[in-house]
């Protein structure tokens, strides 16, 4: 059923799509991070700034993939930024949402203290209110990492310079040939869980005082 | 800023709103297409969802499941779904049951987890009221919790429903229908009115969809004195990965 032939002679081919997968997300998380974790500082503190995100980033989030990077090709061709683009913006919807809740969520008698023990409003960000942070911006990371990773294989329809291991899903299904499907299905799925299982224990090494995170449900604030 | 006239040439032309390939057709299929996923996945995720949260049971089995189904992109599974259903039937098992297949099991976690936390956050102490006054164990479930957990559970539905509409889009991938089929097909035919008419009409429907949801997640919220605390943030951190549904 499986072809290992035509696997063997494109395990370079493999290796090169593996990476370029691994650096589509990991600019996007990147960048995503420092925009959401920038913003999400301001949008903590002023209500009105953090309503106005909130409601573009839903907007955004509703946006099918496919549409959104569609939309981008005659605007910026088929380069990297055309996968970039909306592969943040994914982030931020999900990132800046969970930045400003974890730093929204050092309940008032901590801030007190904190504001007694004579901290600054930079001291306290830094000191209190961050470490107090650290499980919903990983949890954020966490479900980010995951998405953008299934996100990259969606950039293959947009060209074949594009796409991380989606390119071998794409064009398996495109040629009815399965190994090729399988070739780029498994590796993406592997790589999924595995950042998946990686930010739990991440979870557990950075804020060993706080509970298992068992079911959450998903909330539509 | 040709696009958008060229957007604007296609959506307004006639041709484009009539046969087959029109947009009322393409629009029909992709709501039935979404709509079915989610009555099969409410169907399964639902009863195992209030199950697992009356009785407490099986929790643990239901954890790594949804974090498992939360983690698998939808794209990868289509390709992996894709042989076997084409094995089944060559016509529909192309173009149809892998991306159905593979929504379902998208839309599965989000409504599972909701409804099973749902269930669980209900005041326990409401619960043991109720057992005192002789509510038995379905009268419960069905008098105190359901009602009290509508609308988380509805929330679960809502966020299943936006990935599903999102997702059905992927189906043009595999000459499947619904609105995807014009950006599939804009791509293709270097036709930039059509792509974006495409993108327009999707994020139209997505948008419209989560609209309506919100509306009837409003409607769930039970009246009176009864009324549920807010949500505490907690719950904030996790959001549906999103990557086809995407």
């Amino acid at each position: 059923m499986i072809d290992w032939g035509w696997v063997a002679d494109h395990l370079d081919h493999v290796a090169f799509r593996t990476l370029q997968h691994l650096y589509l997300a990991a600019i996007a998380l990147a960048i995503g991070f420092a925009v959401s974790f920038a913003f999400g500082v301001i949008a903590a503190r002023w209500r009105p700034v953090n309503v106005v995100s909130t409601a573009i980033a839903g907007l955004v989030f509703t946006i099918p993939s496919l549409a959104l990077f569609a939309a981008l090709v005659p605007v910026t061709g088929l380069s990297i930024l055309t996968a970039e683009v909306p592969l943040v913006l994914y982030t931020l919807v999900i990132l800046l949402r969970n930045v400003v809740a974890g730093l929204q969520a050092a309940p008032p008698d901590v801030r007190e203290a904190a504001d007694g023990m004579g901290f600054r409003a930079a001291g306290r960000l830094w000191r209190v209110e961050l470490p107090l942070a650290v499980p919903l911006i990983i949890a954020g990371l966490r479900v980010a990492t995951v998405s953008t990773i299934g996100l990259v294989t969606i950039t293959a329809t947009l060209g074949d310079a594009l796409g991380g291991l989606g390119f071998f899903i794409y064009e398996g299904m495109n040629r009815f040939f399965l190994t090729e499907i399988l070739v780029g299905a498994v590796p993406t799925i592997l790589l999924s869980l595995v950042a998946d299982r990686a930010f739990v224990w991440l979870q557990g090494r950075a804020t060993p005082w706080a509970p298992p995170r068992g079911l959450q449900p998903e909330s539509n604030a | 800023m040709t696009f958008v006239t060229e957007t604007l040439a296609w959506l307004t032309d006639g041709d484009s709103w009539v046969g087959p390939n029109g947009i009322p057709a393409r629009l029909l299929e992709h709501v039935e297409v979404s709509i079915l996923v989610l009555l099969i996945a409410v169907a399964i995720a639902l009863p195992a969802g209030l199950f697992i949260g009356h009785t407490r049971r099986a929790t643990s089995l239901a954890v790594g499941l949804a974090n498992v189904g939360r983690a698998i992109p939808t794209f990868a599974m289509m390709g992996i779904l894709l042989p076997f259903t084409q094995a089944y039937d060559p016509a529909l098992g192309f173009t149809l049951y892998p991306t159905v297949l593979a929504m379902i099991i998208l839309a599965l976690p989000p409504i599972l987890v909701n409804t099973y936390a749902g269930v669980t956050e209900v005041d326990r102490d409401i619960v043991e009221a109720a057992r005192g006054m002789g509510f038995r164990g379905g009268q419960i479930l069905r008098d105190i919790e359901i009602p009290l957990a509508l609308p988380v559970i509805v929330g679960g539905i809502r966020s299943a429903a936006v990935q599903v509409i999102a997702t059905t889009t992927l189906g043009a991938i595999l000459a499947g229908g619904g609105l995807g089929r014009f950006i599939i097909d804009g791509i293709a035919q270097n036709d930039d009115g059509m792509l974006y008419g495409g993108v327009v009409l999707v994020a139209g429907l997505a948008m419209l969809s989560e609209l309506l949801l919100s509306r009837i997640q409003r409607v769930a919220q039970p009246s009176g004195r009864g009324r549920l605390p807010r949500r505490p943030f907690l719950q904030l951190a996790e959001l549906p990965p999103r990557e086809a549904g995407i």
